[in-house]
């Protein structure tokens, strides 16, 4: 039998605020244990919770950027239930009506555009941390998280494979870091995902009993975890049995998921309208300023940078992937023409990338400016120097050994396309190469690319290799 | 309806709240003269009634995303039952 | 000096009659001779009330007094007040020092109110006798057989006893104006989000509210116009321009028009009670005033509705007590589990327990809309009677309470009889409106009768003017038991 995988998503995008969704302490990653929990945030007898504004604006920009509902009212309710690291027996969540509903993201694989819904985005306050480190056979609790704002984004179950699924969980990272409502930091817990996976007969349309897999903070975890529990499920049932509805966690140490042993209750959360808030209201007018400040966004990008700059759909998507990188592109490509653009997008999806990747670096770090890669593209152009030198005065503009046109001065770089020097250079070759001149004329054209070869050897690199192909030609004809 | 002593354990355990089986028993006697007095709320037509969580109609108020709070740490943790190297100490907890 | 009113506490103190400390010393020697008769108040601090006195004769002396510099004020022991035990008449915070200052107890600071102690009152606020406290039940001063109501208790208790000029309480369903009228004393209880919530333990968000409990009419407004104000920290509280509360004191009630619901009059009233409200509203009719009858149809549902709604945020306001961060822990557990069940079963005393068993069942899965979403219609349902009565009355006016004091024990063993006790004030909360209960007269026991008085929202100084006209024409708010006389 032929299975089919529904993966949808619930995300858990922090939102980056100086202060907690409720309390003025501060959400500063790292401090030491319980320093950043005030009174509130322990849930003191008496303390009230109040609203951050910026938390608002931010859900409310996101919704804008993937097209949702924005609800002029939403409410806040209380999910209620006992740990440790939930100070009031209680986190506050919107649960019936969320402030963002409904809207999608594209998601590119390969030359295929996917869209995947969305259901909702709501708020709620994120919970502390419990330390399992032993102390006497208890536990620590840190409260420093409790009160961070959260964004949590729950897809449709749209996603039919694990690479669908880190299509979307990157898209949407890429989105909440551009919108630069998240830092996406995922080691330090900004971005973290749930997976909800089922498997059902292909062809089939009601949905299987899906698991929910809590807690992933990488990619990686993501399609691991996945495929590791489309495969359990799959087996499962394959075995005659059937799968239970459950929360596992993944263990990437062990690379296998596992029931969860707590969250008992049979999850009766005993959802209500916090009566310590009101009803969350968007006016028109805050909508409309929203709406007018934001930015370009990925989607929009990329269609411009087919049209305008004649990219491909690959490389408008690679380049789109971040802010940061999309700007780098356009001030790399200002100014320049016919091809300039795309050779600019080749130098950064190419040659710029591997140097960012291999010093595990972002656009920001980058050495080179976007104005100092110009000007090697151009000097591409203006044939001064070859793709193949122009690498070398790249790496060493990586090195910081200069701009591009004093490496090639200083290194004598430049192209040789003076038709003299490169006719003395050819009659050389030919003459050196009796054997390969005899191949080529006896019908064998691989023996012409060799003796290409050893002209531009001869140059070490600098022949134009254009007019090389061209002297060469109407030498041996 | 009558709530079954069932019901009063598996609310008890919700609101994790121990009791013993004559605490049970009693508490279910108290509950069922108590909701015979809450069931006269059925009797009332409400269909046509929107629900009414606030005496006042009014909207959330927002607050400037400004650190206002200065670490109180040891203030704080001097309240705990139990605590130690800054945090809060409860019995091993188990995911 | 027992017996003075706020305003003249005040003028004796900026005339150098007698000092904030002399005073102080003289509540503090009044509860320590009568305290023990009826455990009224649970907490002194003898040394920071008299530093602060001094700190407000200091103030005096520079000139610097504002409206309560100097007069001594007991706070119901629900208000967070930095540095003193707050205990919430619980064991689960016998032993809880609040690091922080309720808003009101602060603003009541600011206003150069003298902390003098807590006062004793019901678990969480649960209660109608004051027989739920931790710390055993308050008596009542007109007679110690007898329960002061609750769940402010021992604030009234003690503004009876004349122990303080002053006291703050709370009132969720009642509990303000139900103990001041068994006691024979003034509470009001504003409308809800002008006083704010922050500090103060929370019972049932949506319904609680503070307000004064004194001597006096004039004594509230000048006690509320230190209490109330907008607070950034609560997000129910009214951002609203400050108003005096004593401004509308004097005015005359010529053409006032008071409503009398027919239902606050009809069966299930203690006979006396009503001759003796039927006897203050024919003092206002001499006053100037008309009557018309209204109807509040649903207000036989307002218990039912309060027991939904009041458990149910409860249950979950005090799902915070569970022996991690402050407050009771058990001594000894196993897991997890164990320590909340135990610690919360060893914490919470039976009205506590029992009220969270409602409130965790009407929002558990399955009887959410049958109970929870129900009752907050018929809330609604409630709150438009009001709004009806009020486009034809300026003020209702009825008892505050079906009965007087009952005998301590005397309800205990059955709760719903305990619920009824509160009959006339519920509605009142669940609309979210001022209410004010005043001495109007005695039943043939001896023992004081309280007059109901509610208004529109925001209508408090004009509420307290009716109170204070009556006041000034009638002294029954001046009587106080024999046995707190020197």
């Amino acid at each position: 039998m032929t299975w089919e995988t529904v993966i949808g998503l619930e995300v858990h995008v922090q939102l980056s605020t100086r202060s907690k969704i409720f309390s003025g302490a501060a959400t500063a990653f790292g401090a030491e244990p319980n320093t950043q929990a005030c009174e509130v945030d322990v849930a003191l007898p008496g303390v009230l919770p109040v609203l951050n504004a910026a938390v608002v604006e931010k859900a409310v920009r996101f919704g804008l950027a993937v097209g949702s509902t924005i609800n002029r009212r939403s409410i806040f309710a209380r999910k209620n239930y006992f740990y440790p690291d939930l100070p009031k027996g209680y986190q506050i969540s919107q649960y019936e009506i969320p402030v963002v509903q409904h809207g999608s993201i594209d998601i590119v694989l390969g030359d295929v555009t996917k869209t995947v819904r969305l259901t909702r985005a709501h708020l709620e306050e994120d919970a502390g941390k419990s330390l399992h480190e032993d102390f006497h056979g208890m536990s620590g609790i840190d409260l420093n998280r409790a009160g961070t704002p959260l964004l949590e984004i729950v897809s449709e179950p749209d996603m039919r494979s694990a690479a669908e699924a880190v299509a979307y969980a990157k898209a949407l990272h890429a989105l909440v870091r551009w919108l630069d409502i998240c830092d996406g930091n995922m080691q330090e817990g900004s971005f973290r995902m749930d997976a909800n996976v089922s498997v059902r007969p292909a062809g089939a349309s009601a949905l299987g009993t899906r698991c929910e897999i809590k807690n992933l903070n990488s990619f990686r975890f993501l399609e691991r975890a996945i495929d590791y529990e489309v495969k359990r499920q799959i087996d499962l049932i394959a075995a005659g049995g059937s799968v239970r509805q459950e929360t596992r966690l993944y263990d990437p140490e062990r690379d296998e998921t596992r029931a969860m042993r707590s969250k008992e209750d049979a999850h009766d959360y005993r959802y209500f309208p916090d009566p310590d808030l009101l009803p969350l209201e968007i006016s028109e007018a805050f909508l409309a300023e929203l709406g007018a400040s934001m930015p370009e966004l990925p989607a929009q990008k990329r269609e411009r940078f087919t049209t305008e700059y004649a990219l491909s759909a690959y490389d408008a998507n690679l380049l789109t992937a971040s802010r940061e990188l999309a700007d780098y592109f356009e001030r790399a490509a200002a100014g320049l023409t016919g091809q300039g653009p795309k050779l600019a997008a080749n130098w950064i999806n190419g040659a710029l990338a591997a140097k960012l990747n291999e010093a595990a670096a972002d656009i920001g770090a980058s050495t080179i400016t976007p104005r100092a890669l110009r000007a090697l593209i151009e000097r591409i152009a203006d044939g001064t120097v070859s793709s193949k030198i122009a690498r070398d005065v790249f790496d060493a503009m990586w090195a910081g050994e200069g701009d591009a046109d004093s490496i090639i001065e200083r290194r004598g770089l430049r192209q040789i396309s003076d038709g003299g020097a490169l006719e003395r250079l050819v009659e050389e070759v030919i003459a050196a190469n009796g054997a390969q001149v005899a191949d080529y004329r006896a019908g064998k054209a691989k023996a012409f690319n060799a003796l290409v070869g050893q002209v531009m050897k001869a140059s070490k690199g600098k022949a134009n290799p254009q007019q090389v192909n061209d002297i060469l030609r109407r030498k041996l004809t | 309806m009558a709530l079954t002593l069932d019901d009063v354990r598996r609310v008890a355990q919700l609101a994790r709240l121990r009791q013993n089986d004559a605490q049970a028993q009693a508490m279910l006697e108290e509950l069922n003269r108590i909701f015979a007095l809450i069931g006269e709320m059925q009797a009332v037509d409400t269909s046509a009634v929107a629900a009414m969580s606030h005496p006042r109609d009014v909207a959330q108020r927002l607050r400037p995303d400004r650190v206002t709070e200065t670490d109180r740490r040891d203030a704080l943790l001097a309240l705990a039952p139990l605590s130690e190297a800054g945090l809060y100490l409860v019995p091993k907890v188990i995911e | 000096m027992f017996q003075l009113t706020i305003a003249e506490l005040s003028q004796r103190l900026a005339s150098r009659q007698c000092s904030s400390v002399e005073l102080a010393r003289h509540f503090l020697e009044r509860i320590a001779r009568f305290n023990a008769g009826l455990n009224a108040v649970i907490t002194l601090d003898a040394q920071r009330t008299l530093a602060a006195a001094a700190a407000a004769d200091a103030r005096i002396a520079a000139g610097k007094a504002v409206t309560l510099t100097g007069i001594p004020v007991l706070h119901k022991d629900i208000f967070c007040a930095r540095g003193w035990r707050t205990t919430c008449g619980s064991r689960m915070l016998e032993n809880f020092v609040a690091p922080y200052d309720a808003h009101v107890v602060a603003r009541l600071d600011a206003a150069g109110a003298v902390n003098l102690g807590k006062t004793n009152m019901d678990e969480f606020a649960m209660g109608s006798s004051n027989e739920s406290s931790y710390f055993g039940p308050v008596r009542n001063p007109w007679r110690a057989s007898l329960v002061p109501g609750g769940s402010s208790g021992g604030s009234a208790a003690s503004i009876a006893a004349r122990l303080a000029p002053a006291a703050t309480g709370t009132d969720t369903g009642g509990s303000i104006r139900q103990p001041a009228a068994l006691c024979g004393v003034c509470g009001l209880k504003p409308t809800y989000g002008i006083a704010s919530r922050y500090g103060m333990i929370a019972f049932a968000s949506s319904l609680d509210q503070a307000g004064p409990i004194a001597k006096s009419a004039h004594d509230l407004a000048l006690l509320l116009n230190a209490m109330v104000g907008f607070d950034a920290r609560d997000s129910t509280s009214l951002e609203r321009e400050p108003e005096d509360y004593t401004r509308a004191l004097g005015q005359p009630l010529q053409g006032l028009r008071i409503g009398l619901p027919k239902e606050f009059f009809s069966a299930g009233v203690q006979p006396d009670v009503a001759r003796a409200i039927e006897a203050a509203i024919a003092e206002y009719r001499r006053l100037g005033a008309n009557t018309v009858e209204v109807s509040l149809p649903n207000m036989g549902l307002s218990i039912p509705v309060y027991y939904v709604l009041a458990p149910a945020e409860a249950s979950s306001n005090l799902a915070r007590y569970d022996g991690v961060r402050y407050g009771h822990r058990a001594a000894e557990f196993g897991d997890l589990t164990d320590m909340y069940e135990r610690t919360r079963a060893e914490g919470f005393g039976a009205e506590v327990r029992r009220r969270i068993m409602i409130g965790t069942y009407v929002l558990s899965h399955g009887y959410y809309d049958a109970y929870y979403i129900k009752a907050q219609k018929i809330r609604r349902l409630i709150a438009a009677d009001f709004a009806a009565a009020f486009r034809r009355c300026d003020v209702i006016m009825g008892p505050t309470s079906p009965t007087t004091a009952f005998e301590l024990g005397s309800r205990t063993s059955d709760p719903v009889q305990m619920y009824l006790s509160d009959i006339y004030t519920i509605a009142v909360n669940l609309a979210g409106l001022p209410g004010l209960s005043i001495p109007a007269g005695f039943d043939a026991a001896g023992l004081p009768v309280g007059l109901q008085l509610i208004g529109d929202y925001f209508s408090e100084a004009r509420l307290l003017n009716y109170a204070h006209r009556f006041q000034g024409a009638t002294d029954w708010h001046g009587r106080m038991p024999q046995a707190f006389v020197e």
